[in-house]
């Protein structure tokens, strides 16, 4: 029997989440022994076409373009997996939806009217079905490797839904918002990094975006508490998974 | 069989390289007509999105333009919003600093050597086909790259888009204690980083020469990596030097009416960033060891201040700078006091200001635009694949031009040394903030 193939797409991102793949080094020779990477521009020129087993999808939809390979990619994928803050929730690029996106090209390009581009940056998920959404920006490698190995044994990943405060404290780290009263995302960040931030002395930014029981109501007035005015704090929402925390705040 | 008369060949999207981006090529009777390195990158808007945001904001939202050198645009960012504000960061951060970005450049040249670039000359699809009949020299190359990502993690918190950088240093500053077992697992890496040069040094070279200017940063009495000064040696050996606040001023971004790219000229000249520029400007810098990797690579006495002008040799360079990136990172540890800060404070102060860093693919430049409370008016960001996209599509011309010349190369070919002249730039598309073009191309 052939072993599983394994392909990797890319739609607007930055590569560092399929760059997670590559940073695997100690495990990335025994998995490609164990399944066929297929379809991976990044690593390999060989490219075989679908259907494959596992597809993992780095990055949002931001063309007309990409918003009909994903259908493509959807229908050459068995399972697939979004990776990352931009394929899960339209990364920092979507906060294009919160502003007048003719501007933005007009602000960054001499030709706006070659750019072609959607007024959105949406998920994958807004467009096909998604087996599984692996948060991060970028994702954590061991999360990445148990969805990998997950599919390749026929079960869901193991992810814990929980927030990046349950990490903290499992890591022995002092709370930085107990103790010196500064702003952190953690209570509403989904868990996976291993709660690096406050380990190192600051805040959560949030870029695991909103873990599986998000209480904003309860967490700003904490914000306000930690120094930030109304617009600190929209702020502090509104980068790296600025849409999925927006529709937190719209429930 | 005869290849004469008009063909157009076209790579609908490249492999190895970052990002997104195909490759055209028109021949017509045996004359490279047009040669094209097309960017077809979404547009992300990073200039756009950061006005209104708040000045230490940068450094972690530019990291997000390019997973793969996100320590580029944090340093760059801190630098060009320091500048802004008139700080001067405590020296013993700015060692730390550079530690770091020595992480980020042994992690990321390591990743263009073995699993981008070498495959091109031993003739397979990639690093894991390679592994199959090499899997020592793979997996050597897999240890040092993760020497390279256990700098980043320490001092970063994470090998891509590190936490712990911020304006005036770091959140958190390592023990003396912490970095020890770092400078373990570095020694070892030396040792990997020498065989690297040995075994890149046996590959087969094609003869190339590009004419371009080269271009990059100098600090002389170091190898210019998160500071310096712009620097221009040009094809006839001359040597320059201009302030950073004039960047703009020297760096144009041109928009072709026929082509679909911008392209961006130095002086109205090409210029090629990366590492050629840097070997070619600060070689005489580099340390001991690294100069004598130079030298029994066949590069030439960096004392000397030689150049390299061959696009394909580019691959030995960099492992050169990955000998002196494992060494510099040993003499910073070794050197290591814990600063009494972990940061310099930055206060804001409206004005504008220019940051620029060596990227591992060349020079990376940042200028901010600040009001009195520190919100970010205007920004601007030059990455280095934008600039050396004239001096890619010139090799492109010219290496495809030779080899129809020489032997009437074939389409499949053509196409292959194209894209092996492209992966010598290591050109990473996901850096297009600004100087992506998304036209559809009718032929
Ligand atoms: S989620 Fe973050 S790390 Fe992943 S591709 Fe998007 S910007 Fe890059
Ligand atoms: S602590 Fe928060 S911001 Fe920091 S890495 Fe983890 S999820 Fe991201």
């Amino acid at each position: 029997m052939s072993p599983p193939t394994l392909a990797v797409f890319k739609l607007a991102s930055c590569d560092g989440c399929q760059l997670t793949l590559l940073d695997c080094e100690d495990e990335l020779l025994g998995l490609s022994g164990q399944v066929e990477i297929a379809h991976f521009l990044e690593a390999s020129s060989a490219v075989r076409p679908g259907p494959y087993d596992l597809t993992l999808v780095e990055g949002s939809v931001t063309t007309p373009a990409d918003a009909e390979r994903v259908h493509e990619i959807r229908a050459a994928s068995r399972h697939l997996v979004t990776i990352g803050a931009c394929a899960t929730a339209g990364g920092i690029q979507a906060l294009r939806d919160f502003a007048d996106v003719e501007e933005f090209s007009r602000t960054v390009y001499a030709r706006p009217d070659y750019i072609d581009t959607l007024a959105t940056s949406t998920p994958v998920s807004a467009h096909v079905d998604v087996d599984f959404e692996l948060r991060g920006c970028p994702v954590d490698r061991r999360q990445l490797l148990e969805v990998i190995t997950a599919y390749l044994a026929g079960r869901k990943p193991d992810i814990p839904n929980n927030s990046v405060c349950f990490e903290c404290k499992r890591r022995g780290t002092v709370c930085v918002t107990v103790a010196h009263g500064t702003p952190c995302l953690g209570p509403v960040t989904h868990a996976g990094c291993g709660a690096i931030c406050p380990a190192y002395g600051r805040g959560c930014y949030g870029c695991f975006g909103p873990s599986g029981s998000v209480n904003l109501p309860a967490l700003i007035p904490v914000l306000h508490r930690d120094g930030m005015d109304d617009r600190d704090a929209e702020r502090f929402l509104h980068t790296f998974n600025t849409a999925a925390f927006e529709k937190e705040l719209r429930r | 069989m005869t290849h004469r008369g008009s063909r157009v060949l076209h790579v609908g999207s490249l492999a190895r390289v970052e990002g997104e981006g195909a490759l055209h090529l028109s021949v017509h009777d045996g004359a490279v007509t047009d040669a094209r390195l097309r960017i077809y990158e979404p547009p992300r808007f990073f200039e756009a999105f950061l006005r209104g945001r708040v000045y230490t904001e940068p450094p972690d939202i530019t990291a997000r333009v390019c997973g793969i050198c996100p320590v580029a645009y944090q340093l760059s960012a801190c630098a060009a919003i320091e500048d802004a504000c008139h700080v001067t960061v405590d020296p013993a951060l700015r060692e730390l600093r550079r530690l770091l970005y020595c992480g980020e450049w042994i992690e990321s040249q390591t990743l263009h050597i073995y699993l981008l670039h070498a495959p091109d000359f031993l003739g397979c699809d990639g690093a894991v086909e390679l592994a199959r009949t090499a899997r020592a020299h793979v997996e050597r190359g897999l240890r040092l790259k993760q020497a390279g990502n256990a700098v980043l993690e320490l001092l970063g918190g994470r090998a891509i888009h590190p936490v712990n950088v911020r304006l005036g240093g770091f959140h958190r500053t390592p023990t003396r204690h912490e970095l020890k077992p770092l400078a373990e697992q570095l020694k070892r890496a030396a040792d990997d980083a020498w065989q690297t040069v040995s075994w890149v040094a046996g590959f087969d070279f094609p003869d190339a020469e590009t004419d371009a200017d080269l271009f990059a940063l100098a600090a002389p009495g170091t190898y210019a990596i998160e500071t310096g000064t712009p620097a221009v040696l040009r094809a006839d050996g001359t040597l320059s030097t201009f302030p950073l606040h004039a960047f703009l001023d020297r760096v144009h971004e041109e928009h072709l009416p026929h082509s679909t790219a911008l392209h961006s000229t130095l002086d109205g000249r090409r210029h090629l960033t990366g590492s050629l520029a840097r070997f070619a400007i600060s070689g005489r810098w580099l340390s001991r060891t690294a100069v004598e990797a130079a030298r029994a690579a066949g590069l030439g006495d960096p004392y000397e201040g030689v150049a390299c002008r061959n696009p394909f040799r580019s691959i030995l360079v960099r492992a050169v700078e990955v000998v002196y990136a494992v060494d510099e990172a040993l003499r910073i540890i070794d050197t290591y006091e814990p600063p009494r800060h972990p940061h310099t404070e930055v206060p804001p102060v409206a004005g504008t200001g220019h940051g620029a860093t060596e990227a591992p693919r060349g020079l990376l430049y940042h200028r901010y635009l600040l009001d009195s409370e520190g919100a970010v008016a205007d920004a601007c960001l030059v990455p280095p694949t934008a600039q050396n996209q004239g001096a890619i599509e010139d090799d492109l011309r010219r290496i495809a031009q030779a080899a129809i010349d020489e032997h009437d190369a074939s389409d499949e070919e053509l196409t292959r040394l194209c894209e092996r002249a492209i992966r010598n730039h290591d050109p990473c598309i996901s850096c297009s903030t600004h100087f992506l073009d998304l036209t559809i191309e009718r032929t």
